[in-house]
């Protein structure tokens, strides 16, 4: 069942519709509702490994729908600490739960400093405003 | 229905070998020798050709019906073109004879590779790629031959494509080893020329280009593209896809383009054969013909021979000379039109523009232009107003009787529905396709769900994509089958009895 | 115009409904500097009768009637007649790419029991729909190898198909990668060689049986290729794997080669459909074309493309390949022709083809000729010392109706008196008889 629109107000936010759960010196990091929709039912997640780097601005994985391909973009530097193991198996999960059971990755921020240069709720409805 | 694995019987066979009696059989090295047999089908010959007429009937083509399906130019594919193809001269032949064994064959390469460049108004053909994608990618490789042989190779590493283009253009570009720069279409649909202006410079290889687009729109500034990449030394490439729309009319080279393949399975009838063959020849100027595949078709005075002295050449890209049966068929089907080839595509352009104009009510039309040999619609307005999607018009068409248009391509286009009906179709036809969109642009209204639910009149109901993609079943599993897993061992046993 | 059907009212009434005057007027976004002004300068139009004619006078200046023992990729098998039967159905004949499952559900089965067929004679877990030949799914597999390693090295057998490796080199440099070659010793390839060459490799590709018709010790080269970190690639005649071992079970991680042999006539090289299957960790990675089961609306099995995200037209430049078609219809003919066949037919016809090519080695070992390579087990090929140069016995045989082989000096510097001699099932003993004379 997908998930109905909704975008939480402690998260950090990328233009690319990636958000960031920052939680110390590490993130989760997950795609936004509106990348999931527009993605529709995803078939496949193409994870990083653990103890990979991954870096702010780059892509880190992929997801796909039948018909579509999506790069996932980091919003923040770091090194994979751990890959949903329930997203490669069920990747409906991230239609389901985008921010909750559906998150991508954990890393281990190499440049906290990077937080400052994501997006508010506020700037980020302003990104899907133009979208 | 079956799939012919489950119509498999131990002890069953559709044809016999002519057998070894008075022969040795030599013994296999043991760690070579096969031991569990492949698990082919076991059926008698009327079963088999049963099971594929069968398929057959769950199958729609061409000789079926109308077949509008834009981009892939699904014109009519003449019997007799078959006919020839099969004459024992031509199947029976090898491609390594000596050239003397094949100068039929050579000769009719030669004539075919004459009206190539009659139709395309450059200088020299390679038969050799398979396909419009191989004859892409061996464009590209010229880029890089030519370059190299100029000392520019590893300064030029952009190739322009613009945003309206097949994805098999930035695919060949990956391929090629070449880097991608994107560029816009403007409002009229054509190459934005400020955006292009930016970003044509020394770094740049060439543009790839197929004119008219997909959008089905002759660039207007073609002359001023060209001016533009040939003034920063760079080549054209012409993705000759829609090849159908200007036989006769407007030729690649004169637009400037320096290389061009021609999709022999489009524009000269090639039958597709449910995704292939095709042939993809390609034709260039002058300065790249040194560069070419090999071998070549070359001509002494009487006499026909294949060239592999060609020191520059960039090699093979395919084994032999090429798919010599599309040959065949696609000189038999230029030699039914002669110069009519020129009728040809100012039919096939009447046909669309026909389509057009009685359709551009119902259907959104992005660019308010006439089209070339195909068009492109938009369902934007009934999935906003109606739910209805480009693709439930597509699967309602089915039950109409046609084949769907293309959907959702170009990317530029949303609810693209891409429609080109060639040059083979009646006007009854055409109107009958008028009559089905409109009346399903109607049913969107009221009764969408009727849409929606469509195909209701097909072997199958609408197939569940995701299921497929998720969990892949790639090849029938024997072992879910007990029935033919049993069969299966049961021919092991024979044959290790034997 | 025959294959048009608007008559000039029809025109008339068209032109009207678009709003224009003209044929001409329709082209107005054409500039006139690119405009066409003459009539295209190419033979006039015939009509059937005469098509027919002319194209009856081509073929006859090719020569078709000399016995074959001309191999070396392109085999003279038979093709049965219900091959061409299914062929000639317009359903499948004249369709399109399955785009649209719902339309397209024969093609789309014939394909999955076609990559079921290839599973079943490689020993592979996934096999595409198909590519162009048996030289472009060369080139495919080493794309999937590189991108799979992360490598850049291929090494290819000197005794692999020369055209294969030749198309491999012509790819290579725009994949970024380098060829070595592995020389042959005596007509096979020694694996200590291939397992010297294959540090730092992305694949080893050998062929099985090798060019010149000699089974390699396959398994061993596999291993080289394995230890080294390399994708092991068997080039495979599908004709000899029911009597050969697949190379699923002897380690391989794809198989490959020209379907040619299976369904289809010669046809002066094409066109012809390529092999590809790989094991399921390269699945996401294979080029070309895949089909899947799945089921309908209504819980029915059906059969889709699937898996459609590696390809150009969602993937664009990041694809795994640039192709759009397969080679659909002669797959087909292929499936036909080895469901005919099933298990035991196949298994008999490589029997008969090496009983055959045994006794013509035989034959020509009697007749006082030596063999290039003595002392290896072939297939349905071998390699014959003429004695002259080949070319030229070539000729003298041709001139008493026996197309004898092929010179393999065209390839293999040192063999120029070798001809490489094939022989099928379609070939007798008395044929053979005539071969033995036409070399004397």
């Amino acid at each position: 069942m997908p998930a109905s629109e909704s975008y939480p107000d402690d998260l950090l936010y990328h233009p690319e519709h990636d958000w960031a759960r920052i939680e110390g010196d590490e993130a989760t990091l997950g795609v936004t509702w509106f990348a999931q929709d527009a993605l529709g039912e995803l078939v496949h997640y193409e994870a990083p490994d653990v103890g990979s780097t991954v870096t702010r601005g780059s892509s880190y994985g992929e997801v796909e729908s039948v018909k579509a391909v999506s790069d996932l973009i980091s919003p923040l530097s770091g090194e994979v600490l751990e890959v949903n193991e329930k997203v490669v198996d069920a990747p409906e999960t991230v239609n389901e739960d985008p921010y909750g059971e559906g998150w991508l990755i954990r890393i281990r921020l190499s440049s906290p400093d990077e937080r400052e240069q994501l997006l508010s709720l506020d700037d980020y409805r302003k990104v899907l405003a133009e979208a | 229905m079956k799939l012919i694995y489950e119509k498999s019987q131990p002890g069953r066979r559709g044809i016999g070998v002519p057998g070894t009696e008075g022969l040795e059989v030599p013994d296999v090295p043991a760690e070579l020798r096969r031991e569990t047999p492949p698990r082919l089908p076991e059926i008698a010959e009327p079963e088999v050709l049963r099971h594929f007429t069968e398929l057959s009937t769950r199958n729609f083509g061409i000789d079926t019906g109308f077949y509008p399906l834009g981009s892939c130019t699904m014109k009519y594919n003449p019997r007799v073109n078959e006919r020839l193809v099969g004459l024992p001269g031509f199947a029976q032949l090898h491609p390594l004879v000596e050239d003397d064994a094949a100068q039929g064959a050579l000769e009719l390469e030669w004539h075919l590779q004459q009206i190539l460049l009659e139709v395309t108004g450059l200088d020299a053909v390679s038969l050799q790629p398979a396909a419009g994608s191989q004859g892409e990618l061996t464009g590209l490789m010229l880029f890089h031959a030519y370059f190299r042989d100029r000392g520019e190779d590893d300064q030029r590493r952009k190739v322009v494509i613009p945003d309206t283009a097949h994805g098999t253009n930035p695919a060949s570009v990956t391929m090629a080893g070449y880097e991608l720069t994107p560029v816009k279409t403007d409002a009229r649909g054509n190459i934005d020329v400020e955006d292009l202006r930016g970003k044509v410079d020394e770094h740049t290889a060439g543009l790839m280009l197929t004119n008219p687009s997909t959008l089905g729109l002759f660039d207007e500034n073609i002359e001023q593209i060209g001016r533009i990449f040939h003034d920063a030394g760079a080549l054209m490439y012409y993705d000759g896809a829609n090849l159908n729309a200007v036989c006769g009319i407007s030729r690649p080279g004169d637009m400037g383009f320096d290389v061009v393949h021609i999709n022999l399975h489009k524009t000269f009838s090639q039958p597709h054969g449910g995704g292939g063959p095709g042939g993809g020849p390609i034709a260039v100027r002058d300065i790249l013909e040194p560069f070419l595949p090999v071998p070549i078709v070359a001509r002494d005075g009487a006499t026909f021979r294949l060239d592999y002295d060609r020191p520059k050449s960039i090699g093979k890209v395919r084994a032999f000379s090429g798919p010599f049966g599309v040959f065949v068929r696609s000189y038999a089907f230029m030699r039914s039109y002669g110069p009519g080839l020129r009728e040809m595509s100012e039919v096939a352009v009447l046909n669309a523009n026909y389509l057009l104009a009685k359709l551009k009510g119902a259907y959104e039309l992005p660019y308010e232009r006439l089209c070339m040999h195909e068009f492109v619609l938009s369902a934007r307005g009934l999935k906003r107003e109606h739910g209805v999607s480009a693709l439930d018009v597509a699967k309602r068409l089915m039950d109409y009787g046609f084949h769907p248009p293309t959907i959702y391509f170009p990317l530029v286009v949303p609810e693209a529905l891409m429609i080109e009906p060639t040059e083979s179709e009646a006007r009854e036809t055409l109107d009958a396709f008028c009559e089905a969109m409109l009346a399903i642009a109607r049913e969107a209204v009221d009764e969408p769900e009727v849409v929606h639910s469509a195909p209701h009149s097909r072997p199958v109901r609408r197939l569940d994509e995701v299921r497929a993609a998720k969990n892949p079943v790639l090849r029938f599993r024997f072992e879910d089958h007990p029935e033919e897993q049993g069969a299966g061992d049961r021919q092991l046993e024979a044959q290790k009895g034997a | 115009m025959s294959y048009l059907s608007l008559t000039d009212a029809d025109r008339e009434q068209m032109l009207a409904t678009i709003g224009v005057s003209s044929v001409d007027d329709l082209f107005r976004d054409i500039p006139a500097g690119v405009r066409f002004e003459r009539e295209l300068d190419v033979p006039p139009a015939l009509t059937e009768a005469e098509l027919q004619r002319h194209m009856e006078e081509l073929a006859a200046k090719n020569v078709v009637d000399e016995i074959c023992f001309l191999g070396a990729g392109i085999y003279d098998h038979y093709v049965p007649a219900v091959v061409d039967a299914v062929l000639q159905r317009g359903e499948l004949l004249t369709a399109y790419t399955p785009y649209q499952p719902e339309m397209s559900q024969g093609v789309l089965q014939a394909i999955f029991e076609y990559q079921t067929a290839i599973c079943e004679l490689t020993g592979m877990d996934v096999s595409n729909a198909s590519g162009y030949d048996g030289t472009t799914v060369a080139a495919d597999a080493c794309f999937v190898a590189k991108h799979a390693t992360g490598r850049s090295k291929i090494v290819v057998t000197e005794a692999t198909s020369p055209q294969v490796r030749q198309v491999v080199k012509t790819y290579a440099p725009g994949f970024g990668l380098e060829v070595v070659e592995v020389p042959h010793e005596g007509g096979a390839t020694d694996p200590d060689r291939v397992r010297a060459s294959a540090d730092g490799a992305a694949a080893v590709i050998f062929q099985q049986p090798n060019f010149f018709g000699v089974l390699e010790s396959a398994p061993e080269l596999a291993a080289a290729a394995s230890d080294a970190g390399a994708m092991p690639i068997a080039h495979v005649d599908l004709v000899s794997l029911g009597v050969l071992e697949a190379p699923g079970a002897y380690g391989c991680a794809m198989a490959i080669g020209e379907g040619q042999s299976a369904g289809n006539a010669m046809s002066y090289g094409g066109p012809h459909y390529g092999f590809l299957a790989a094991r399921n960790d390269y699945v996401r990675r294979l080029p070309g074309r895949i089909v899947g089961e799945t089921v309908d609306a209504d819980g029915n099995r059906g059969f889709v493309l699937t898996l459609q995200t590696r390809e150009q037209h969602i993937r664009r430049e990041k694809a795994t390949s640039n192709i759009t078609t397969n080679q659909t219809l002669l797959a087909l003919a292929g499936l036909v022709h080895l469901s005919l066949l099933g298990p035991q037919g196949l298994r008999e016809l490589g029997e008969t083809c090496m009983a055959l090519a045994h006794h013509a080695k035989t034959e020509l070992q009697a007749a006082g000729f030596e063999l290039a390579f003595p002392e290896r087990a072939t297939f349905k090929e071998f390699a014959v010392r003429t004695g002259r140069n080949a070319r030229e016995a070539l000729t003298r045989a041709r001139a008493r109706g026996v197309y004898a082989g092929y010179p393999l000096g065209r390839d293999y510097p040192g063999l120029d008196d070798a001809l490489l001699v094939a022989v099928t099932e379609k070939r007798t003993v008395d044929e053979i008889a005539r071969l033995v004379e036409a070399l004397a």
